[in-house]
């Protein structure tokens, strides 16, 4: 096969549900561009890494020159200003200090150790919910709607509202998906606008009520004022929450998704983790590095040229992050393709490095730590109905669109 | 016996003994161990403590955040040493090969290791220094008593030396509200590692938290009442500090007054090493059977013109420590060459600072990114058209990129455009240090590889 096609067998639907042979043979041309006004294709661990510290690299679209908006990353679909994700220093910064201030150290540091105990109880409500059924789907049933709980819990989205909360999300999410954004017809477009502006407006409020009396929840921390950095405005306040919203719910969706397949795939470590429930923060970087939900970054831009073995990159093009392929790295990591939570060496490229490492991760960890442990604990004898399952059309943020198990009983 | 076999018989029954139960030692040990070493292992360290780790007892310590008298260094693995604590080596037998101790003891070693560190420079004037409420800062008691006397808490805190370990004291009893004076000879803090336009940062920031910062003075004396407590202190500009915790940080001193006259290159600078970490006698002649490590020891870098370098670094330490296991027990052509970029970390006043590279080697610096005036950028040294150290005030997370920079010889000034780079970046500045002994020779090396066992050294002319 050409190497002009390899791209495109990447982001092909067919190649979904085992990419990494397509990886490896990336990894043979260690910068690769196929198309004139195509991205430039980093996919080994050491220069993907460096390019994540590299100050040329810009994550503001605008500097965006050689080529159009990219099909696998386009603008945020909120109509919101960008939020942090896609923004350079020093607004970047700003942004996420504030950000993070509410969120973890050293303001506070506990902030996400205090979740565990409401984790477990939302963990334990979707379980208990799987009832006597023989058969359940891990997404629908679980993965998805446990971090959008969470993320409400977090926001300070009162309980009554969540079921509303997650109706506009719903659509939003839905949007995300680049096969789906393509779809013109007017009613889908018609619905997500809708939820966007009800969720909008419905945020807004809450961030109003908020600053004049606030709580301890997310919502109220970021619209206080914290420390040299001052407020957010409002419209930060909206788009930042909405970034939490959006990017800890497809990423924590596949992190679990994916740990259970790859556990039901690897019996010897479903039997570890329901004896041991602590192997479950090796199984989850374990996982980060073997399957990470974020298989690339696509929205990298050079704004300088960049000389990476032998190859110019030249001032603005676009540059993808090939994350998934660096993780199975032969001139990094041992044995890469074998899923082996007890190595040593575990430093995966799964939430990124540099100043955009996800702002997330701490919560994402204990989210998945805990979903695994427990769904270990509870389900009887857990058997793949298919395998593969079907997975999501997104290349960027791989993942099955529904996870199909048998089971004999739920434990209580 | 041939090299070989002498090896194996090392790795499975030679006795090693570590002289130096810290951070270097105890990394020391963890890699031999890891690395199968089998014989019998003995740990000499004259505090009583097992290992603890030393940064945090100028930062959280002082904040009350982290208990000083529990620092211990997390536990890499089970390193099945015997421990003498609490007694000093006082004493090198090179041609026995054996360490003798304060008590008398003598302990024989096939493969010794030195990492015996550094300790604070005293105030000179030894009555003075007597006096109650004058502090040094460098070991675990040290900071249980500075700790529990800024309880207090103290009138005022006055601190000689505006270095990294003074600037972090002062800006911890500011966090506290207690009332500072620093006093420093230079023009600005940190002056020596950082130079005078970075130097100037940091006086700001001392200044804007409420730090009495007086920089070009030296104090002359330190004054007691008649209960033999400080009281005041006296400044060469004539004027008096009345205070009553003073906190000498005048830098420190290499530990080796114990290896006198045993005939090893040790002197108030250090011991000398090679890159591999052996240590050379006072004939300059290398031994093969004593190795050093850490804040004590003296190695040629070659990427910074195989100048002899003192790192008082933990990340050196760690480093050095690893490689001097390796080698001390892996045959010629296995060993390695220590080849760490220097880089250190200090946060005061809630800022976040690291340093990469020689700063001090620096002729001209520029800001790449960032503002000075926002106290968030990075800062790019040059050498001779190289870029030789990089240091970053909030910005962190970039500083590897400029690591690479420094490894591969990168010329400066950097021309390419990055992301936040402002007006003032465009334009290299003379970096200011006060008494810049420069070399004289060109690059003639670079780095390349990332792990310890395929980095390269790679030779390349000089470029004028
Ligand atoms: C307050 C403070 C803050 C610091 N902050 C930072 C920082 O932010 N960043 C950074 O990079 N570095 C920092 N450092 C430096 C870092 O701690 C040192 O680089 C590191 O401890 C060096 O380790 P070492 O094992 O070589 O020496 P040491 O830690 O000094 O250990 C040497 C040990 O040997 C013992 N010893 C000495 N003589 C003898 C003898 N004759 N017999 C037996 N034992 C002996 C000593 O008592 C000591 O226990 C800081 C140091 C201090 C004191």
């Amino acid at each position: 096969m050409t190497h002009a096609s390899l791209l495109h067998r990447i982001t092909d639907y067919a190649n979904r549900a085992n990419p990494y042979p397509l990886y490896e043979e990336l990894r043979k041309t260690p910068v690769l561009h196929e198309e004139e006004d195509g991205p430039y294709v980093v996919s080994s661990y050491y220069d993907i890494l460096g390019l994540l510290h590299d100050p040329r690299v810009s994550s503001d679209a605008t500097n965006l020159t050689a080529a159009g908006a990219d099909e696998l990353s386009g603008p945020e679909a909120t109509g919101l200003p960008p939020s942090f994700i896609r923004l350079d220093p020093p607004e970047h910064d700003r942004l996420r200090r504030i950000a993070n201030s509410s969120f973890g150290p050293p303001h506070r540091p506990d902030r996400i150790d205090s979740m565990s105990g409401e984790l477990s109880g939302i963990i334990t409500e979707l379980v208990d919910g799987f009832g006597d059924a023989r058969q359940i789907d891990v997404v629908d049933q679980f993965a998805y709607p446990f971090p959008v709980t969470v993320i409400c819990r977090l926001l300070g989205v009162p309980r009554e509202d969540e079921p509303r909360f997650r109706a506009w999300v719903d659509p939003i999410v839905a949007a995300l998906d680049p096969e789906t954004r393509q779809r013109t017809d007017d009613d889908f477009q018609r619905a997500a606008q809708e939820a966007r502006m009800q969720l909008g407006m419905y945020l807004a409020g809450l961030v109003e009520q908020r600053t004049k009396e606030p709580r301890d929840d997310l919502l109220s921390d970021l619209a206080a004022s914290h420390g040299a950095d001052g407020t957010m405005s409002m419209m930060e306040v909206l788009s930042t929450a909405v970034l939490l919203l959006i990017a800890g719910h497809e990423t924590t969706v596949n992190l679990i998704t994916n740990g259970m397949l790859t556990l039901l795939r690897h019996p010897e470590y479903l039997h570890r983790l329901r004896e041991d429930p602590g192997l479950s923060v090796r199984i989850v970087e374990e996982l980060l590095r073997y399957e990470p939900p974020v298989q690339l970054v696509p929205q990298r831009t050079c704004v300088a040229d960049i000389d990476l073995r032998g190859v110019t990159i030249p001032k603005g093009s676009r540059i993808w992050l090939m994350l998934a392929a660096g993780n199975r790295d032969p001139e990094r990591f041992r044995d890469p393709d074998r899923f082996d939570p007890d190595r040593e060496d575990i430093e995966h490229l799964g939430f990124g490095s540099g100043i955009h490492i996800c702002f997330g991760a701490p919560l994402a960890r204990r989210e998945a730590q805990l979903a695994l442990a427990e769904l270990t604990r509870r389900l009887d004898n857990p058997r793949l109905v298919e395998d593969p399952p079907p997975y999501r059309k997104n290349a960027v943020l791989r993942g099955p669109r529904h996870l199909n198990i048998a089971i004999d009983s739920v434990r209580s | 016996m041939p090299a070989e076999a002498f090896h194996e018989w090392l790795r499975r029954e030679g006795r090693i003994v570590i002289v130096g139960a810290s951070l270097a030692g105890l990394r020391a040990a963890e890699t031999l161990r890891a690395e199968g070493f089998a014989g019998p292992l003995t740990m000499i360290g004259d505090e009583p403590y097992e290992p603890y780790d030393r940064p945090p007892l100028s930062k959280a310590a002082l904040l009350g955040m982290a208990s000083p008298d529990h620092t211990e260094l997390p536990r890499r693995r089970d390193i099945d040493a015997t421990w003498r604590l609490g007694v000093a080596a006082a004493g090198l037998d090179m041609a026995a090969r054996r360490v003798r101790l304060a008590d008398g003891e003598e302990v024989p070693y096939d493969r010794l290791l030195i990492a015996t560190g550094v300790h604070a420079r005293p105030w000179p004037k030894e009555d003075e220094a007597q006096l109650d409420g004058v502090f040094v800062l460098r070991t675990r008691d040290d900071a249980v008593r500075l700790h529990r006397r800024m309880k207090g808490p103290p009138r005022r805190v006055l601190i000689i030396g505006a270095g990294f370990t003074g600037s972090e004291i002062a800006s911890a009893c500011r966090n506290q509200g207690i009332a500072v004076t620093v006093a420093e000879r230079a023009g600005a803090p940190l002056v020596g590692a950082l130079g005078g336009v970075i130097g100037a940062v940091a006086a700001e920031l001392h200044r804007e938290n409420g730090v009495d910062l007086r920089t070009g003075v030296m104090v002359t004396g330190l004054e007691g009442d008649v209960t033999g407590r400080v009281r005041a202190a006296h400044l060469s500009d004539g004027s008096v500090v009345e205070t009553d915790v003073v906190v000498v940080s005048l830098g420190a001193t290499r530990n080796t007054d114990w290896l006198e006259g045993s005939g090893l290159g040790a002197g108030p600078r250090g011991i000398a090493c090679d890159a591999g970490c052996r240590a050379f006698d006072f004939r300059g002649i290398v031994t093969d059977d004593i190795y050093v490590a850490g804040d004590v020891a003296r190695s040629p870098h070659p990427l910074f013109g195989y100048q002899f370098l003192s790192l008082e670094h933990w990340g050196n330490a760690v480093a050095q420590a690893e490689v001097a296991a390796h080698n001390m027990i892996s045959a010629g052509a296995d060993r390695r060459p220590h080849m760490w970029v220097p880089a250190f970390w200090s946060s005061q006043f809630g800022v976040n600072i690291k340093s990469v590279g020689v700063p001090s080697m620096g002729e001209e610096v520029m800001i790449t990114q960032g503002s000075l005036t926002e106290r968030r950028f990075v800062g790019v040294y040059g050498y001779q058209g190289r870029v030789i150290a990089a240091v970053s005030f909030d910005n962190t997370r970039w500083l590897e990129f400029y690591q690479r920079l420094i490894e591969t010889g990168a010329p400066f000034p950097v021309e390419f455009t990055t992301v936040d780079r402002r007006p003032e970046g465009r334009k290299p500045v003379p970096a200011d240090f006060p008494d810049p002994s420069l070399p004289t020779h060109g690059p003639t090396v670079t780095l390349s590889g990332y792990s310890p066992a395929d980095r390269q050294l790679v030779f390349t002319p000089a470029r004028h």
